[in-house]
């Protein structure tokens, strides 16, 4: 199967084989107008299979939001057909309005409006906690 | 930024050893701290009741020399129109020049923190945290021992949704040689976070028992709580659980005789009322403890000096 090569644009490569389409909703690429190519199964040496997705658009990806959904993601920027960038993602140590507390008794689910913080607490399992009440509980904003 | 107290571990050792002194100093000088917050006036905004943590406030920041203002429920506020957290401390905070806060919501006092001028002491924000007992609960340990280190101490009845036990634990697990015996049914253990984060990851022993009689024994400290109706969703579950231990004079026969009992108050049956009179009885003086704590904090935090 054959793809195009992109002249300037983001290839999001090391997709752990399924997630791609997750990550075109939480990036919502649907939004946009340039091509986008998703490639799932992927052969690959490292990791068996894998997903990628292409964009063929220069663009400013959130980081945050990969680094948490899979900090194992590596984002190729590429300029003119070349790749001038490569990004290896880490889990941030701050998460803004990515997911929301699912404590019922937590100040943010009595006050929606208020940002939903939560910190990363434990590197190794990549675990984080709700700032506000501690809990670990959390679910996508 | 103001320096915010939302949480025991907001304070270093150091910190809290120096707010210890100085608490041991009022009692023994009150006339050198019966001035020092003269023109300063605290709020106190409880959006939940409480009896004993706002009058100690009130009652230490008045014994300073200070002033207060605020609400003891949250029917007499804006909240009941409305108003966010957030925008209730953003006016009290352009009237007060420190702010003790107690709120249902876990999280809350973070919440306040976020939107305030001057300092937020948490005074207890739902099951979370209650800083300001732990101070007491620290005060008083250190007076009963004269250490904060090297000790057992048990921990008894509702230790899920007990707040004051979280942050104790929080707080004594930088201290060392302390050994902790968690006494609790099934349904309200310690949540595992707590465990891990203050306990396991620092290589702390505890051990987790059901049974009060078989652990006192081997107490120093034995931290009393109140199962407490209001953290309950379900009414059944809360009566099933509400009686699972109560300290009797016979139960305190296997005791040690240096034992000392500990309670953050208000009981309602888990230590019977005999029990006052044994001399193992600390809770108390934890009550005059936590105004004298409470005054050393409202000077730290203003940065006051008597």
């Amino acid at each position: 199967m054959n793809i195009d090569s992109i002249q300037n644009g983001v290839v999001l490569d090391h997709i752990c084989a399924g997630k791609s389409m997750d990550i075109y909703r939480d990036l919502q690429l649907d939004k946009l107008e340039c091509p986008v190519a998703i490639i799932k199964n992927a052969r690959s040496a490292r990791m068996g299979s894998k997903d990628m997705i292409k964009i063929d658009s220069p663009m400013e990806l959130d980081l945050d939001i990969l680094g948490y959904i899979d900090p194992n993601i590596t984002v190729n920027v590429i300029r003119d057909g070349k790749r001038v960038e490569k990004k290896h993602l880490a889990p941030p140590q701050k998460l803004v309005n990515i997911i929301r507390c699912k404590n019922p008794r937590c100040i943010t689910s009595a006050e929606p409006q208020l940002d939903a913080i939560f910190l990363l607490s434990d590197r190794k399992t990549n675990r984080y906690r709700c700032a506000y009440c501690e809990s670990e509980e959390g679910k996508r904003a | 930024m103001p320096r915010n107290v939302l949480d025991i571990i907001d304070l270093s050792v150091g910190e809290i050893d120096r707010l210890i002194a100085t608490a041991e100093d009022i009692e023994a000088n009150p006339e050198k701290y019966q001035d020092v917050c003269r023109n300063r006036q605290l709020a106190t905004l409880f959006f939940e009741p409480s009896t004993r943590t706002r009058l100690s406030f009130e009652s230490a920041m008045l014994a300073l020399g200070g002033s207060v203002l605020g609400f003891s429920e949250a029917s007499s506020s804006s909240t009941t129109k409305g108003e966010t957290v957030g925008d209730t401390i953003h006016t009290v905070s352009c009237y007060a020049d420190i702010i003790a806060m107690r709120h249902p919501k876990e999280g809350a006092a973070y919440a306040a923190s976020q939107f305030s001028e001057v300092p937020i002491i948490n005074a207890g924000d739902g099951g979370h945290n209650h800083p300001t007992q732990t101070l007491t609960d620290l005060l008083t340990i250190y007076r009963e021992k004269r250490r904060l280190s090297g000790f057992t101490i048990g921990l008894c009845g509702d230790l899920k949704f007990g707040r004051t036990v979280h942050s104790l634990v929080n707080a004594l697990s930088r201290y060392e040689d302390i050994r902790y015996v968690l006494i609790s049914p099934e349904e309200l253990k310690l949540p595992r976070y707590i465990k891990e984060q203050a306990l396991k990851a620092q290589g702390i022993p505890y051990t987790q028992v059901s049974s009060l009689e078989d652990a006192i024994s081997e107490l120093d400290i034995l931290y009393m709580t109140r199962v407490q109706k209001e953290r309950f969703f379900n009414e059944e579950e809360y009566l099933r659980l509400k009686d699972s231990y109560i300290l009797t004079p016979e139960r305190l026969a296997k005791a040690k005789s240096d034992l000392s009992i500990l309670h953050p108050l208000p009981r309602v049956n888990e230590i019977s009322v005999e029990v006052d009179r044994d001399p193992r009885a600390a809770y108390w003086k934890q009550v005059k403890n936590g105004k004298l704590i409470r005054m050393a904090l409202i000077m730290y935090l203003l940065n006051i000096q008597a």
